[in-house]
């Protein structure tokens, strides 16, 4: 027996999209409504499912016995050059990004 | 409708070994520029039909054809790639040339830095001849997600030839290309080498560098090559793996002569066959194909034996909440500031952000963006990303059970052959299902090659999953090789 899901609203879609600062066309909300809701239903299978105890795995290093190696230790090193980055900058001043204003007068 | 257009002709044509490029050049018989000469005219002609190839990195590649053949000039040793033409996935940036990621975000973007896979065929010899075709960020099953058009299948150019390294495949497939390099997050090499009669090899995680790779899920995505042969493959591997101290999950672990490996003859190992992976939905034909490799492996001297993967059902769930939530922090960067799009429309920074974003990502990306986002937002937290996580570590360990008890495991790559351009484009859910015997060994993290095992009647390529434990890709050449020689 599938667990039953939250239904995603517009609402939620319009809330999510601004978290992920997306813009969605008026036209756009409906069809992704309704395919967020197909997905969300799918993945409700996992419910069937007891994890109660099961340490989550978010990376496959953290397995035993996977002769992955842990993360290696994190240390400043040289990076790439300013003048290299800038370059493909959309607008800079070579120092710095720029951007349009941040704070409304 | 018109008639007299031929609408499915093949494209199928195999390029040489590497074995037989090495001897043409090494001899004198052939120049590694007229090798690569040869293959921009075969791309002028083939390229507007299959839709391949996004860029030509001509001069780089002319550049690099010219010192192979100094070294041929002067004696000098030559190097295991040796003017060997090759294509790169446009995830995988090359210094200065365009990096698109089938995304519109990244038009006109010139990276500042060479990918290590990609700087490593450069010093085995290799010569690269441009950057091919994927679904946007790699995100789809199809090819059809690129902003730039979908990849044709050489098979029969009415198909899709998978995704999302679509054209990583479909290059190999067509000889507009002797190998090529792609990605896979959830199949991204192995479905679309399978769909266009190809070999196809996903490395373990940590097996080569992701160091410029266009991030997708970052503890899923992998780098791997594609070939014609399973020795080429294996060769290919032995050149790109290895530590990388700019990939912080980059293995210390020496890398094998894999070529040699796969030299070993398979008799002896033990293979095992889970139901879970001839269950519904797996096509009669695609059964029928694989049910063949498996007797030849048996003929081989190989100890066929079930085994039991009884979860696999819940990984494909799992693949898309890991790997959607993982796309949406790491798609995050795409905002407008440092690379790539700015909107034209953008009073405000917040107006600059969702502007870019919104007119630089195609639909898929989107959806991807928004099911990650919710999974990873408050309140949803714990009931989608982290179950997720906990059926993630049940789904690798069933894995490193059934490795116990057998040397590979071999399933099909997928559960139908190549389908139809548009067929399945109206619903995500179905796509996502096309990656059904694929994503677990993405989030286990353990190894695989994909090698052609017989057609359809209608001719289409089928393809065999052989998945072997962490770091048993040595394992995995040697039994694809056995499938390989049977000439199913």
């Amino acid at each position: 027996m599938k667990e039953k899901c939250s239904k995603v609203t517009v609402a939620d879609v319009e809330r999510v999209a601004e978290l992920a600062h997306l813009e969605l066309a008026p036209e756009e909300i409906e069809p992704m409504l309704r395919d967020l809701n197909a997905i969300l239903d799918y993945v409700a299978e996992l419910n069937q499912l007891d994890t109660s105890g099961i340490e989550p795995l978010a990376q496959v290093g953290e397995l035993e016995n996977a002769a992955i190696p842990q993360p290696r230790a994190d240390v400043v090193a040289p990076s790439l050059q300013r003048a290299a980055v800038m370059a493909q900058a959309p607008e800079t001043d070579n120092a710095f990004f720029k951007v349009p204003k941040v704070i409304e007068r | 409708m018109p008639t007299g257009t031929n609408t499915s002709e093949s494209y199928v044509e195999k390029p040489k070994t590497l074995a037989a490029f090495r001897d043409e050049i090494s001899a004198g018989r052939s120049k590694a520029a007229d090798l690569a000469n040869g293959y921009y005219e075969r791309i002028a002609k083939k390229n507007s039909r299959l839709n391949v190839y996004l860029s030509l990195t001509k001069e780089r590649a002319l550049a690099q054809a010219a010192r192979v053949d100094d070294l041929v000039k002067k004696g000098d040793p030559l190097p295991a790639l040796a003017g060997i033409p090759m294509g790169i996935k446009d995830v995988l940036v090359m210094q200065g040339a365009p990096s698109t990621a089938g995304s519109k975000i990244l038009e006109g973007y010139r990276p500042p830095y060479d990918c290590t896979a990609v700087a490593r065929l450069e010093a085995a010899g290799a010569v690269l001849l441009g950057k091919l075709n994927c679904d946007e960020f790699a995100m789809g099953s199809s090819n059809e997600n690129s902003a730039y058009g979908p990849v044709r299948n050489p098979v029969d150019t009415e198909r899709v030839p998978g995704g999302s390294s679509g054209g990583s495949a479909a290059a190999v497939a067509s000889n507009l290309a002797v190998a090529t390099l792609g990605s896979d997050t959830g199949g991204s090499i192995r479905q679309p080498a399978s769909f266009c009669g190809v070999v196809g090899v996903l490395p373990t995680y940590g097996r080569v560098s992701r160091y410029g790779l266009i991030a997708f899920a970052s503890s899923l995505d992998r780098i791997g090559p594609f070939a014609a042969n399973v020795r080429d493959a294996a060769t290919l591997l032995g050149v790109i793996a290895g530590h990388d101290p700019k990939d912080a999950t980059s293995s210390p672990a020496p890398v094998e002569d894999y070529a040699a490996a796969s030299d070993q003859p398979a008799a002896g190992l033990r293979i095992g066959v889970p139901a879970e992976y001839f269950a519904e939905g797996l096509d009669a034909e695609v059964r029928a194909a694989i049910e063949k490799g498996i007797a030849a492996l048996e003929a081989a001297g190989c100890a066929i034996k079930p085994v039991s993967l009884p979860h696999t059902k819940y990984a494909v769930p799992t693949y898309y909440l890991v790997a959607t939530a993982e796309a949406s922090a790491n798609l995050a960067r795409f905002d407008g500031v440092r690379y790539g799009y700015r909107s034209p429309r953008s009073a405000t920074l917040s107006d600059m952000y969702s502007h870019s974003r919104d007119e630089g990502f195609g639909a898929e990306v989107k959806r991807r963006i928004l099911l990650g986002t919710y999974a990873l937002s408050t309140g949803y937290y714990d009931a989608y990303y982290l179950k997720a996580q906990q059926v993630r570590r049940i789904l690798a360990e069933e894995f490193l059970r059934a490795f116990a008890e057998v040397d590979a495991i071999v399933t099909p790559t997928s559960p139908f052959p190549a389908f139809k351009i548009g067929e399945k484009t109206g619903d995500p859910l179905a796509m996502y299902l096309a990656d059904i015997y694929t994503v677990t060994a993405s989030l286990a993290g353990i190894c695989g090659v994909t090698v052609p095992c017989g057609t359809t009647k209608a001719g289409l390529p089928v393809g065999m999953q052989i998945l072997a434990r962490h770091l048993g890709e040595s394992t995995a050449f040697r039994v694809a090789r056995a499938v390989e020689a049977a000439g199913i």
